[in-house]
């Protein structure tokens, strides 16, 4: 009674990396707050699976079934049902479509405290106090919860599980939720799969992102000279793949990939923080922006306030002339 | 049909953000403007009402300090028809929690077909509103819209998810956020900025909209931030503005960092 819960995210049928590796942070976080964590699943999955989370710091897994699932509003009828059997104290999420939206509309349900974007997880007098980042990274507020019960939202790659990740099974417990009549309303009527092939972000050396500062999408050009030059490929925001200016495959940030490559340049990208998730782990990081207040100046090792149709073929032709 | 944008007033990107140490919150005195991300959410339901749904009437909603005159004149230019603007003292200090609460108080005075939001508010990047307020309200809700379809009493949308794109259908009244790359908002005319001042202005108090002091502000907040302290920082950057040599400069940096031979 009154422990942790943590949704445990399928996607694809698979856990997310990010919720394995939240389940051993709210582990490490209980075992300081003297209280055991449980992991929430919705959807199909076998015993044997949702028992595997129990490597992960899970001691029950409760298993909703009988719906979707594919979408936060059934998740928020699953997981209230849960707290109001289980009188947990703290729900924690990862900061996915999913479970950002559910975690909003679980705290409203239950009248709790939220914090969204929590970076750390601490044990101040045994309460859970989260540390959130703010202000454009700047600052990190100590966020503190005034409720019974406390949500939080985790910053994505925050957690990563561990490689030799070991335990006893969890047991598995298995329920059906009923729905509210708003989560019904709802339909996802298809799924369009991230095309795969082409260049594989994740392994260049070198990435040149590319941002709506671009202007129109044949201006992606530039982009692809540059990485061309350099040996590397590009990369884009989710603003010009939602515009449909270049593929998803590309996408860096909180809903697409995670990169790491020695050298990222960003083009005509503001730096908005679900951007920078997916690239602040990049060896150096250039940025081009005209706009000398814009967010990507305060995390770029060079930052150069300017017009990228300027400079970007410039510096292509500077490269490509060494040779 | 009847449209409700919400819209945020957010710190001017150009002035600079400071949190008080005492309340250790966002001072929120300096410029003030139209939160960015709300301008595509006026701008669809503006496209709307031009196209699937005809003499539609949009609804700018705010939950904002009386001086936010300029924020709603901004989002009237941009299309909106009327305003309501809940503006109290009572207010000051609302956590997500409570400010969902006094936005939810608003809209529920009115019988909107569609509830609209932007994708995030520039200052606080937080972008949970949209679900929140829709599980006050206990309407569907889809969050990060790309692309949307008013087809008679349903709404057909495609958005952005981690493993794709999908695609929703949601029935009426239902609650919504909006992608940045939705649409490209339209710059106000000369008349729609003179014109914005003479729509209907609404300006509510918490007593009006049936809700307590307690029931927002740092009483109906939920959390409550303890000490504030310096995340690590990246080390080191340079920051420079192109003279015309911007090229040779990133090209020496590139050379240094060893990043380029
Ligand atoms: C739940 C959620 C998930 C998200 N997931 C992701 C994600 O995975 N990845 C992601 O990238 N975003 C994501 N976003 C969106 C993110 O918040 C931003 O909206 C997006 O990153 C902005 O993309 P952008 O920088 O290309 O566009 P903008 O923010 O519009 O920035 C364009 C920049 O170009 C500059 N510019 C314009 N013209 C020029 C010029 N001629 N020369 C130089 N600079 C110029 C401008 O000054 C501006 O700073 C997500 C948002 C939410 C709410
Ligand atoms: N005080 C407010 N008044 C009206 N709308 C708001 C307010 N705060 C947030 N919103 C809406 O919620 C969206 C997300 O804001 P936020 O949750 O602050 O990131 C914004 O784009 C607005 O549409």
């Amino acid at each position: 009674m009154g422990g942790i819960l943590v949704f445990a995210e399928l996607q694809a049928g698979t856990f997310t990396k990010g919720s394995l590796g939240l389940l051993e942070a709210a582990r490490d976080a209980g075992a300081s707050l003297g209280l055991t964590v449980d992991a929430a699943v919705c959807g199909a999955i076998d015993d044997g699976a949702a028992a595997g989370l129990g490597a992960h710091g899970a001691v029950t897994v409760h298993v909703s079934e009988g719906h979707a699932f594919d979408h936060a509003q059934p998740v928020v009828d699953a997981v209230a049902d849960l707290q109001a059997r289980e009188g947990y104290r703290y729900v924690l999420f990862g900061a996915s479509i999913v479970g950002s939206d559910a975690a909003a509309g679980l705290a409203v349900r239950l009248d709790a405290g939220l914090v969204i974007d929590a970076v750390e997880l601490h044990d101040e007098g045994g309460s859970l106090v989260t540390r959130r980042s703010g202000l454009g990274d700047s600052v990190l507020a100590h966020c503190a919860f005034t409720s019974a019960v406390g949500v939080v939202v985790v910053r994505s790659n925050t957690y990563a599980p561990a490689e030799d990740a070991a335990g006893s099974p969890a047991a598995v417990r298995r329920s059906t939720p009923a729905l509210s009549a708003h989560a019904l309303a709802l339909r996802v009527t298809g799924h369009e799969a991230a095309e795969q092939g082409g260049v594989d972000i994740g392994e260049a050396d070198v990435l040149v992102g590319g941002g709506r500062g671009l202007g129109k999408p044949e201006a992606f050009a530039l982009c692809e000279a540059l990485a061309g030059a350099l040996g590397g490929a590009v990369a884009a925001t989710r603003a010009v793949v939602d515009a449909g200016w270049y593929p998803y495959a590309s996408q860096v940030g909180q809903t697409g990939k995670t990169v790491t490559p020695k050298l990222y340049i960003a083009v005509g990208i503001s730096g908005a923080i679900q951007h920078k998730v997916g690239m602040q782990g990049s060896g150096t990081i250039v940025a081009i922006n005209k706009d000398a207040n814009a967010p990507i100046f305060d995390f770029a090792d060079l930052g150069v306030v300017g017009d990228l149709h300027a400079i970007v073929p410039k510096l292509t032709e500077l490269i490509r002339a060494r040779g | 049909m009847k449209i409700a944008v919400c819209v945020k007033e957010v710190p001017d990107p150009t002035a600079e953000k400071r949190i008080d140490p005492d309340t250790k919150r966002l001072v929120r005195s300096g410029e003030n403007t139209l939160n960015r991300y709300d301008r595509h959410a006026i701008e669809e339901a503006v496209r709307l009402r031009e196209g699937a749904a005809p003499g539609a009437e949009i609804a700018v909603v705010l939950v904002a300090p009386a001086s936010a005159s300029r924020t709603v004149d901004k989002a009237l230019a941009q299309g909106g028809d009327r305003s309501v603007h809940l503006a109290d003292d009572g207010l000051s200090g609302s956590d997500i929690v409570a400010t969902s609460r006094a936005l939810a108080a608003v809209l529920a005075r009115d019988s909107y077909d569609l509830i609209v939001f932007g994708q995030q508010g520039s200052d606080a990047e937080c972008y949970v509103m949209a679900s929140a307020v829709a599980e006050r309200l206990a309407r569907p809700c889809v969050t990060q819209v790309a692309a949307l379809a008013l087809d008679g009493s349903s709404l057909k949308v495609k958005r952005q998810v981690e493993t794709g794109y999908e695609t929703l259908e949601v029935s009426l009244p239902a609650v919504i956020s909006v992608s940045d790359a939705i649409n490209e908002p339209r710059y106000p005319s000369l008349p729609a900025i003179m014109g914005a001042k003479r729509k209907p202005h609404e300006v509510l108090s918490l007593a009006d909209v049936g809700l307590a002091a307690g029931d927002v502000g740092v009483d109906g907040s939920r959390t409550h931030v303890s000490a504030l302290s310096k995340p690590p920082t990246r080390g080191d950057s340079v920051k420079l503005e192109d003279d015309g040599t911007a090229a040779e400069k990133i090209l020496a940096f590139l050379v240094e960092r060893k990043v380029v031979a």
